[in-house]
């Protein structure tokens, strides 16, 4: 037996390996050069060179200090319209009674995020523009009478942020509904809670696993967000995601770029410990 | 006295607690049909405004199909940054790209999958924190992170060597199979998790060598789970942007790629048109594999 033991264990890390090793070089070995690049001084073209400096960081928290507050403003916006929409959504399709319907309700939701992010977002572009439908139906009824600038604005990259990431707010909060028991409710109510209570009280608690995940699936890809805000925000939707981006364009400053990352990273970071330690919280409750 | 005060609170409590409730129903039903809304006016209006008549998308004028007429034979409107020939190139790039990424992002997460199931061996939860991360972090930290590695190390090469490598198919098959092995990994522990491992061990106990064991007992039943990994790496791979765009290299752009640049110029009835088909073939796609995973599940 104790061979046999000894066997599987050199077997199971020989198997695993050649994977770590390739996500050692090329997911590990890369932030950590991003971390040392962001510490360097610019050189020509804008690449890293010595000595080092903290000067990218002074300017992440100095000039672009107001776009971080729009990236996590915007994400957060997008998170709680994300919750508000979501989650009478989610728990709309948890309630139908019949399979069928619950299926194709369902489906309606994951459907359109069958298609390329990019054309999603373009779409916004169609409707939002100077000379876009929206502006068409509005002038058509005689409602305005100049277009409204929809286009390029902070407004236009929150419409696109909560398009994009609707869904992964919508399914988890699903999966908790449907595995809400709701004999609960009629509980409550027996105890003589009113609806608003009961919900408060009970319903919400018991769903808030769904409800911490979705935040957690919308905050983050939101707050790191590049193609809408690069197609719909213009100058005026600026997020770091484009400040980053630019830093590897012609005139680009890459230590700067690396920095500006390595802060996106901290904030994802801070974002998933507020989750785990939230859901830990409520599991412990 | 007192308790007619009590019935009338008790009455208006009631009323307020029904008001609520009726809030809450409309509420319930009003939210999915607007939501419903949001969701499909953007689709349904960019199909719409690729079969119409004029450019512009204010108003539909009449249908037409001259659109994508223009697609398929390399006419473009103002722009003229467009053609088809590119095009073709740009989706035969994805499928290569998409293919080999997947074949290797298959190997690799069915084979870290396995050894996470079945070793017995410390650092467990350092490599979960591994598989785990590249899933959560930002496309664009990922993409500008291999762009500098790339840079850094073809610098040391050509330093060392004295040859330049440039970016590339291989840097966007590398980057790509780096976001896939996550994905694989976790299809396929779902369906080693549902596995009963004494199948192995009566393998086994039957006299097979593990290499026999694991091809004859193992591997079949997790099969299923490795197509599903694939399929998902591959449309994956198929789809992104962010990542390709930051390593590929010229003449190598994938078709999101090439989509991008038109996108960015503006709005023209070409790239409804475009976008259109892009999305009937992404639907008909992962339709086709999500069927192909329901008939496998079923049939294990």
């Amino acid at each position: 037996m104790s061979h046999r033991l000894r066997r599987l264990q050199k077997n199971g890390s020989l198997l695993a390996l050649p994977t770590v090793a390739w996500l050692v070089i090329f997911f590990v070995l890369p932030l950590l050069i991003v971390l040392v690049v962001s510490f360097m001084s610019r050189g020509r073209g804008g690449v890293g060179q010595m000595p080092f400096t903290p000067e990218h960081y002074e300017r992440t928290f100095g000039v672009f200090f107001i776009i971080l507050q729009r990236s996590i403003g915007l994400a957060a916006l997008t998170t709680i319209v994300c919750l508000l929409v979501g989650y009478p959504l989610a728990f709309f399709i948890a309630t139908r009674r019949r399979r069928l319907v619950q299926q194709i309700s369902l489906f309606l939701v994951i459907l359109p995020f069958w298609t390329n992010f990019l054309i999603r977002t373009y779409a916004w572009r169609i409707l939002l523009g100077e000379e876009g439908t929206i502006n068409g139906i509005l002038t058509g009824l005689g409602l305005v009478s100049e277009p409204l600038s929809l286009l390029n604005t902070q407004f236009a990259v929150l419409v696109g942020l909560v398009y994009g990431f609707l869904p992964f707010m919508a399914l988890p909060i699903f999966a908790s509904v449907e595995r809400f028991n709701f004999r609960y409710v009629d509980a409550a109510h027996d105890l003589g809670a009113n609806d608003v209570r009961t919900f408060l009280r009970v319903v919400l608690p018991l769903t808030l696993p769904g409800v911490l995940a979705g935040c957690a699936l919308v905050f983050i890809p939101s707050v790191g967000a590049f193609v809408t805000p690069d197609l719909l925000g213009g100058t005026k939707g600026l997020m770091i995601g484009n400040l980053i981006n630019k830093q590897f364009g012609g005139s680009g400053n890459m230590p700067l770029g690396s920095a500006l990352s390595i802060v996106m990273m901290a904030l994802v970071m801070i974002s998933l410990l507020v989750y785990v330690f939230a859901n830990r919280r409520d599991a412990r409750a | 006295m007192a308790a007619t005060t009590q019935l009338l609170i008790n009455d208006s409590a009631i009323k307020r607690n029904q008001m609520v409730r009726r809030l809450g129903r409309a509420g319930l039903w009003l939210n999915p049909v607007f939501s419903y809304f949001f969701l499909w006016a953007p689709i349904v209006i960019l199909v719409l405004f690729s079969f119409n008549e004029s450019r512009s998308v204010a108003s539909f004028t009449g249908f037409t199909l001259k659109w994508y007429n223009n697609i398929l034979n390399n006419v473009m409107g103002a722009e003229r940054a467009f053609s088809t020939e590119i095009m073709l190139n740009a989706f035969r790039n994805s499928l290569f790209v998409g293919s080999v990424a997947t074949l290797i992002a298959t190997v690799l997460g069915t084979m870290i999958a396995l050894a996470m199931a079945r070793g017995r061996f410390p650092g467990k939860g350092l490599i979960d924190g591994l598989l785990f991360l590249p899933v959560v972090i930002p496309e664009i930290t990922q993409a500008i992170s291999l762009a500098i590695f790339f840079k850094v190390a073809f610098d040391w090469i050509a330093v060392i060597s004295g040859e330049r490598i440039f970016p590339g198919f291989h840097t966007i098959i590398m980057a790509h199979v780096t976001f896939n092995i996550s994905y694989v990994a976790i299809v396929v522990r779902a369906r080693l998790a549902d596995m009963d491992p004494q199948l192995e061990e009566a393998a086994k106990d039957l006299g097979a060598n593990p290499w026999r064991a694991f091809w004859r007992v193992t591997f079949p039943l997790i099969l299923p789970g490795v197509i599903s990994g694939a399929l998902l790496a591959f449309t994956l791979s198929l789809d992104d942007f962010v990542i390709t765009f930051f390593t590929s290299g010229v003449g190598t752009s994938t078709l999101p790629v090439f989509v991008y640049g038109l996108l960015k110029l503006t709005v023209t009835p070409e790239v409804n048109a475009i976008s259109t088909i892009m999305m009937v073939l992404s639907t008909l796609l992962i339709g086709i594999s999500l069927a192909m995973q329901g008939r496998n599940s079923s049939r294990a």
